[in-house]
């Protein structure tokens, strides 16, 4: 192991600065001097400033380097991942801002950010100890916040939910991990246990099964199917803000730690059926998300099953396993996650105003609060993919990649399910634009910092949508990390 | 001059629509007035661009390319041809008129918004000569119409009429996006790099297995859109439930873009597939022509008659596109732009009627010529022009197709020829009962068309009119379009 240098530091920046205000705002919080938004106010600010120092100053080269041991890969794909994570973060505290009765937010604002830590580590991680420690880092916070509304049942049911799942997941997860630590005659790098297990004694469908058990903790923290079920309840019982972030930056860093599994440790090709089954669950989840959404009724249920079928779309550029399939993952987890953290924002404010978040309390939006539906529009249309709006050029993206690596049948699947999609989306749109406000619909309360967030995202998923070049740049320049 | 005559008529409607829709606080008036310079501004630049196109020279002019995303091969790449020269036109037309007819609709904002929204869209589909600008652009056409028809609709039936139309073209367009991804790739193949571009594509020679297996997607993924029998359904239903002008703007300009982009997308960059595939599609055409006109006759209910009359006119489209001969496509291309002011006329009257009387059903109709004497005659010249009756625009349409049908394959001409007679039969029976005969007693008092109104009839049938004297102002154009298709169609 290499001595401490510069290098290794400032690869570490990013987290380095993310403990450092994890400090600041324990101190801040035990001072009793910052109160009420302030305390959230620093949170922003903070992760702002983080965000901003890290790409000044921190920023790899494409391919980067292996550093601390091998155990972190500070390269493009990780960078770009690290600095979403952070702005997902700041958005989510936007929305937590206001949430009444949300206890203790010191204690809110520490949880959010180890696990956006851990987050940050998953995207590094190059190794299968480093895969696993960040992986817990980022959960085991969530499964708190997914609690926090202690005097609330629902929301303790959810937290309760989320753990009892996620051990078992990370459990399935470990055991796995050490089957293939075994296998490859005891690498942990990522790189050396693909060389390891092309050397292997072990017969294949021994690999096959024990890579499965991995794939199974990953597919609980994307929520893809078989690993899904926990989704809605926990995204309906949580804080709705929590549950944007779970849907949104959790997710991704599922993925962002999965396309390195998948592109580097099994290589297409490396291990016959792989490619198969991890199509399969690309196929199972989108159509089983998006069909399952039909029937609801709640708008975080209704997310819930929407991102499960955006999960399917993700994969299927994972299952493409070319520089284009990465980029267009990397582009649509950028669009997806902000878009989704704007359709939580919106149901975020609909449930303060009117106490609950079924769709059925839009009606009316288009007179009760024009620019909320105007927000709602650009959000759900985004997610249904039509265009302008950046989710149909996210959505053209990877069924691009699924047609290049000759798998059009899976693109056929993905298009249709989109759909079906549509549907679902445009039926809240239809609540908000044609029902008439019922006559005791209580006004609806959108507070400033909730606006500017809400405004940004809406501006942002229009421009992303029709000048899409620089984001794409960006999904290629990470996707280099892998693909030179 | 270097004006950009071509995106300034694209994105003029969008822009005009954002501004619309971020403004909540603009009044009824400001909003009423700020739609109709627009779609004024819009209709005389189309015209001009129309006019001022050379079909001497042919091919495609007023081109704009610029980059969008070169990694990609995609660019924003537009300009118009003989054959989209006329329906950039009729978009503007039908913009115009529509904007008209919906002087007093409620919630002026967000429909005109909306209107011009999609709008944008259809030209954008007209003109693209890049596959993404094209997809791009037709998907942006679909949201508003859902919205069109479930908010302003007719209450009966529009949240099924609406969401069954928007499944049915989504379905169709997506399918065709997938053929599209497959042919950039399978073009990659033989010209070396990724590109989106039609003018280049249609050079790539795509192998003649390839064209086999996606042409019919491709064909279909947009002739759903053109109303092609058997997927035709979403049409009548569709058109009935949505509000007047969106019914003009929908069975007028949006079928049109079904059957051109089929043409341009399926049987332009797939020659081969379409010449293997088109005789047993131009059967199911000759059901639309047949049967669309059949059920028309049987139709009790006004606005029904106009849906299915239309389905039966867009059969005659897509069968004179696949006779793959120059009168066939020659008759198309003056079809596509006459059928779409016609039936534009069509649903507008049947809308100030409507309106009026509260009533569409036919037999509760009757003696409308005394109290709405403009709209009778305007329907009585869609018509004649639907019947193919010399003089008007659709002699100068069908014509040709049934000749280029005929020399086809002369039985099809004769088995289609039936259409004229019953579209004849149903035309003169619903002209005779809703127009003439004795006025019911609760119509008495209804009030005349207003200024608007009658500003947009004149300018429909002036079309009409106007193409069925002097062939010359249009055909010129399409023939010259007709002739690109044709060097493809022999070059393969």
């Amino acid at each position: 192991m290499s001595a401490l240098n510069s290098a290794m530091l400032l690869a570490l920046l990013p987290e380095l600065m993310v403990l450092a205000l994890m400090g600041l705002v324990l101190i801040a919080d035990l001072s009793g001097r910052v109160k009420g938004r302030n305390l959230g106010w620093l949170t922003i600010v903070g992760l702002v400033v983080v965000v901003l120092v890290s790409v000044s100053t921190a920023m790899p080269d494409a391919t980067g380097a292996a550093v601390w041991g091998g155990t972190l890969k500070h390269d493009a794909l990780s960078f770009v991942f690290r600095m979403l994570f952070l702005i997902a973060a700041a958005l989510t505290v936007f929305f937590v801002l206001d949430v009444p009765a949300l206890g203790d937010r010191g204690a809110f604002y520490l949880l959010l950010l180890a696990s956006v830590l851990g987050m940050m580590l998953m995207a590094m991680a190059n190794d299968l100890i480093m895969l696993f420690l960040a992986m817990e880092t980022a959960t085991i916070p969530l499964y708190v916040l997914a609690g926090f509304f202690t005097g609330r049942r629902d929301s303790v049911e959810a937290g309760f939910k989320y753990l009892l799942f996620g051990a078992l997941a990370s459990g399935f997860m470990l055991y796995g991990l050490s089957l293939l630590y075994g296998f490859s005659g005891g690498e942990v790098e990522f790189a050396a246990l693909a060389q390891g297990l092309s050397k292997t004694q072990a017969p294949t469908w021994a690999v096959l099964a024990a890579l499965m058990i991995v794939i199974a903790g990953f597919a609980f923290k994307v929520a893809a199917v078989p690993f899904h079920f926990w989704a809605p309840d926990v995204y309906q019982g949580a804080p709705t803000p929590v549950a944007a972030f779970l849907s949104t930056a959790s997710k991704a860093a599922g993925f962002a730690l999965l396309v390195r599994v998948a592109l580097v440790a099994f290589p297409s090709g490396s291990l016959p059926w792989w490619g198969a089954a991890l199509a399969a669950m690309a196929a199972a989840t989108m159509t089983l998300g998006n069909i399952l959404a039909l029937t609801q009724t709640d708008l975080k249920r209704l997310l819930a099953y929407s991102s499960i079928g955006h999960a399917g779309y993700i994969l299927m550029g994972v299952v493409a396993a070319t520089k284009l399939g990465l980029t267009a993952v990397v582009f649509y987890l950028l669009v997806y996650m902000l878009t989704n953290l704007a359709a939580f924002g919106i149901v975020a404010v609909l449930e303060r105003s009117t106490g609950s978040t079924s769709a059925a309390n839009l009606a009316g939006l288009y007179k009760r609060s024009p620019w909320l539906t105007l927000a709602t529009l650009a959000a759900f249309l985004s997610l249904a993919g039509v265009p302008p709006f950046a989710g149909f050029v996210a959505k053209v993206w990877v069924f691009m990649a699924a047609v290049e690596a000759n798998l059009a049948w899976l693109a056929v699947i993905a298009v249709l399910n989109s759909i079906v999609g549509i549907y679902y989306y445009l039926v809240v749109l239809k609540v908000a634009y044609e029902y008439d406000p019922p006559e005791d619909a209580p006004p609806i309360v959108v507070s400033r910092p909730v606006v500017w967030a809400l405004a940004a995202l809406a501006v942002f998923i229009v421009i992303a949508g029709v000048a899409f070049g620089p984001w794409f740049g960006w999904g290629k320049w990470a996707a280099a990390a892998l693909f030179p | 001059m270097n004006l950009p005559l071509l995106s300034l008529i694209i994105f003029l409607p969008i822009v005009a629509g954002t501004v619309m829709l971020l403004w909540p606080s603009a009044s009824r008036d400001t909003i009423r007035r700020l739609a109709l310079v627009t779609a004024t501004i819009t209709f005389l630049l189309s015209a001009w661009l129309y006019v001022r196109y050379d079909f001497v020279a042919g091919g495609y002019q007023f081109v704009e390319k610029y980059p969008w995303l070169p990694d990609l091969g995609i660019s924003y790449h537009v300009g118009v041809d003989g054959l989209s020269a006329p329906l950039i036109l009729l978009t503007g037309v039908v913009i115009f008129t529509g904007t008209l007819v919906s002087w007093n609709i409620d919630r002026p904002r967000e429909f005109f918004g909306l209107l011009y929204i999609l709008a944008t869209g259809v030209f954008g589909v007209f003109a693209a000569l890049d596959l993404f600008t094209l997809f791009f652009m037709y998907e942006v056409a679909v949201f508003p119409m859902y919205l069109l028809i479930v908010i302003w609709g007719w209450e009966k039936t529009r949240e099924y009429a609406g969401m069954k139309l928007t499944l049915y073209l989504l379905v169709g367009s997506v399918l065709a996006l997938v053929g599209g991804l497959a042919m950039v790739f399978a073009a990659r193949e033989n010209l070396g790099y990724l590109t989106f571009d039609l003018l280049e594509l249609e050079k790539a020679g795509l192998s003649v297995g390839f064209q086999k297996f996606w042409f019919p997607i491709v064909f279909f993924g947009f002739a759903v859109l053109g109303g092609i029998f058997p997927v035709h359904n979403w049409s009548p239903d569709g058109h009935v439930a949505a509000p007047t002008a969106v019914s003009m703007f929908h069975a007028g300009v949006l079928m049109k873009l079904g059957a051109f982009a089929a043409l341009r997308v399926g049987v332009m960059l797939m020659p081969e597939g379409a010449k293997f595939h088109l005789p047993w599609i131009i059967l199911l055409t000759l059901v639309n022509v047949v049967y669309g006109a059949f059920i028309a006759s049987v139709q009790q209910d006004f606005k029904y008659v106009i849906g299915f009359s239309s389905v039966s006119h867009m059969g005659l489209v897509i069968m004179g596109i696949a006779t793959l001969n120059h009168d066939g496509l020659l008759g198309s291309g003056v079809q596509m732009f006459s059928h779409g002011v016609m039936t534009a006329l069509f649903f507008a009257v049947v809308g100030m009627v409507y309106d009026r009387t509260h009533t569409r059903h036919i037999p509760s109709l009757g003696g409308m010529m005394k109290k709405l004497p403009w709209a009778g005659v305007a329907f009585i010249i869609a018509g004649l022009t639907s019947m193919g009756m010399p003089g008007f625009s659709g002699f100068i349409a069908e014509f040709p197709i049934f000749m280029g049908v005929w020399r086809y394959k002369p039985w099809i001409a004769i088995v289609a020829a039936i259409s004229i007679v019953v579209t004849a039969s149903y035309v003169l029976r619903v002209a005779h009962k809703v127009f003439f005969g004795p006025l019911p007693e609760e119509f008495k008092d209804i009030p005349d068309i207003n200024i608007f109104d009658r500003v947009a009839l004149v300018t429909l049938v002036f079309f009409l009119v106007a193409i069925g004297v002097f062939p010359h102002i249009m055909v010129p154009w399409i023939e010259s379009g007709v002739n690109y298709v044709l060097t493809i169609l022999g070059g393969a």
